[in-house]
């Protein structure tokens, strides 16, 4: 893995070089957010309108029922988890593309993607032979109580292969990933060969993503594990700034190595898994969001993180809002808008500047 | 005498019913087979929306689609603002049905089936759903009469093999427990492919096994004419005898696998199909 270092300004430029810039950017993109999360509750294919009907509200006017499903039970909801997951995909890219030192890296590195995607698999195609007592305990929730289950277990395994003498090899990691990733395809492979054909069609829209399930009780749980997951994030950020120099540099700068990775590690888990169980597969916010921050506030993860967390929120929101009123009534899986709208910019973006775009 | 009194009770009972559950009625249908049920009823007038599988008859196209019937977002369905939701076993995801429910939506599953039984029964279950429980007998009646009048005996039934698809040249095969294997033997065919529940891909070796008298598709867009060649040259379908007499069945999907009004229809087609005319 090529270690990439002509990020850090060199010669060290004045501390707070690009502070200034960073805050506004900051200070933008917290607008955005606030500008996404009101039209995303303000948008939909009903025509119901959260001003409208505030409006009505402070006028005396009842809200029907109807509406109040729509904007209590669907969107708000739906906004919610939107903008956090939108917010850990983005954060979790980052921390991992510090962490390994490698521009590509994306949570999937750490087996959580691929372990959540088997897990949710699994849940779809056999989920029927689990006995009674299990899925009346489970639910409609098996699957994404099965994908955050099959995530952690993989992160965990990886973890664990990956460590030596209380040393974790992130080379020996990023490989063994690889080599999970094709075990956990493999049966994958084998659930999509029993799967009749309804499940064919729930696990090809697994994989492509959405928010449509969003209910108060999938925010309730993934929620607070979400924000935990992101509220250990700040204290990553000198550490990750630091390990840039390479392992032992950071550890001479007095960075305690072993546990800021260990902490990484179990902040993109649960990031991620909870992302990924009630969302499905959302790709390249983790890869466009903090690479795209880069180029305009630098590579210091003190301002990285936060704003990757807004600018991922917000964009996440922006694609749900596209995926739910394209072809509305109907929608369109998230992970296509993402990815349509994602690809050709972060191409545009690349182009624009060539060798600019350094970790 | 008993007779009699019970169908005069129903006749009292029934106006008051169907009075409730007439008011300015908005129904969204979601299943193919379902929207055809509600057409076949007369009852279309109350249809204000469908999902993606309604395609028949064709003015259900006009109609706005709320998306595949197993992954239905909450706020579309709420969009066209139904106050009945009749759908196929199956459709789903659980959490827009929840939403539904709290929106004091009824929604009202369909049990699905591939057997005569099954027609009537949904049929009746949907004339249920709607209110309109005697107009669903006469039709259950109706159906299940041309299907039971449907001569399907033969002396030598052949043996047929649903293919589902043949992308990039794996053939994706209907085993037991499917709407093919359903109107296959209501058509008096035999399923060539027994080994398996649902729709599998096949090796080339069992496919010779399976030695298929006929073979019967969906239509599909696009150039029949070279796609049935390239079936025939397929190295394991040119083995089975279906090849040697290029016994190719193409019948509409909706149609076929349906199992709705449509059906006797499609049992009859299919069987003219296998056996000729007569």
């Amino acid at each position: 893995m090529a270690i990439i270092e002509a990020g850090i300004p060199f010669p060290p430029r004045q501390a707070g070089d690009r502070s200034a810039q960073a805050m506004a950017v900051l200070v933008l993109c917290a607008v955005l957010l606030l500008v996404m999360i009101i039209a995303s509750l303000t948008v939909g294919a009903s025509g119901t309108s959260l001003l409208q009907s505030l409006f009505a509200w402070a006028s005396g006017e009842p809200i029907g029922l109807r509406e109040k499903v729509i904007l209590f039970d669907i969107r708000a909801p739906r906004t919610l988890l939107g903008a956090l997951v939108g917010a850990s995909l983005a954060v979790s890219g980052a921390v991992m593309q510090g962490l390994f030192r490698n521009p590509l890296a994306d949570p999937g590195l750490v087996g959580v993607s691929a372990g959540a995607g088997l897990g949710a698999i699994m849940a779809i195609v056999l989920g029927g032979m689990l006995p009674p007592a299990f899925a009346v305990l489970t639910g409609m929730y098996t699957v994404p109580i099965a994908a955050f289950a099959g995530g952690w277990l993989s992160t965990i395994l990886l973890y664990r292969v990956a460590t030596r003498k209380g040393r974790t090899s992130v080379a020996v990691m990023l490989l063994a990933g690889i080599a999970l990733g094709a075990l956990t395809g493999a049966i994958a492979g084998v659930m999509v060969y029993m799967a009749d054909d309804n499940q064919l069609r729930d696990l090809t829209f697994w994989g492509l993503g959405s928010l449509a399930g969003a209910t108060w009780t999938k925010l309730f749980v993934a929620g607070p594990l979400i924000v935990l997951a992101l509220a250990t994030t700040p204290f990553l950020a000198r550490g990750l700034d630091a390990l840039t120099l390479g392992e032992a540099t950071a550890g001479h700068l007095g960075i305690p190595v072993q546990r800021m990775k260990n902490v990484a590690i179990l902040t993109v888990a649960g990031a991620t898994g909870a992302a990924v169980a009630v969302s499905g597969g959302i790709g390249f916010v983790g890869i466009v969001v903090p690479h795209l921050l880069r180029l305009s506030i630098g590579p210091s993860h003190r301002y990285l993180l936060p704003i990757s967390a807004l600018l991922g929120a917000a964009f996440l929101l922006g694609a749900d809002m596209i995926s739910r009123t394209i072809v509305a009534p109907s929608e369109l899986p998230i992970g296509i808008v993402t990815a349509t709208i994602g690809g050709p910019f972060f191409l545009y973006v690349l182009l624009r500047n060539r060798g600019l775009l350094d970790m | 005498m008993k007779n009699l009194f019970l169908s005069g009770a129903t006749a009292l009972m029934f106006p008051a019913f169907s009075m409730s559950v007439f008011a300015e009625e908005r129904v969204l249908s979601i299943g193919g087979s379902i929207t055809e049920i509600v057409f076949a009823l007369g009852e279309q007038d109350r249809l204000i929306a469908r999902d993606t599988t309604s395609s028949f008859p064709a003015v259900v196209e006009d109609l706005p689609d709320v998306g595949y019937m197993r992954a239905l977002s909450p706020e579309g369905v709420l969009s066209v603002d139904p106050t009945l939701i009749i759908a196929e076993e199956g459709s789903g995801p659980f959490e827009t049905i929840e939403v539904l429910e709290g929106a004091n939506i009824p929604f009202v599953t369909i049990p699905d089936g591939f057997d005569r039984a099954a027609v009537a029964t949904k049929i009746q279950a949907v004339a249920q759903a709607l209110g309109v429980p005697d107009k669903g007998a006469q039709l259950a009646a109706e159906v299940d009469a041309q299907l039971a009048a449907l001569d399907t005996n033969v002396d030598a039934p052949s043996r047929v093999m649903f293919i589902l698809s043949t992308q990039g040249g794996r053939i994706m095969a209907s085993g037991t427990d499917t709407a093919a294997d359903g109107i296959i033997a209501l058509a008096g065919g035999i399923n060539a492919v027994t080994g398996f529940e649902g729709y599998k891909p096949l090796t080339d070796e069992a496919v010779t096994l399976a030695a298929p008298d006929v073979i019967v598709m969906m239509t599909s867009d696009g150039d029949h004419g070279s796609a049935d060649q390239e079936l025939w040259s397929h190295p394991a379908i040119s083995t089975t005898p279906a090849a040697q007499t290029q016994s190719l069945v193409r019948i509409n999907g909706l149609l076929l696998l349906g199992f709705g009004p449509r059906t006797p229809e499609a049992a009859a087609t299919l069987h003219s199909a296998l056996y000729g005319e007569g």
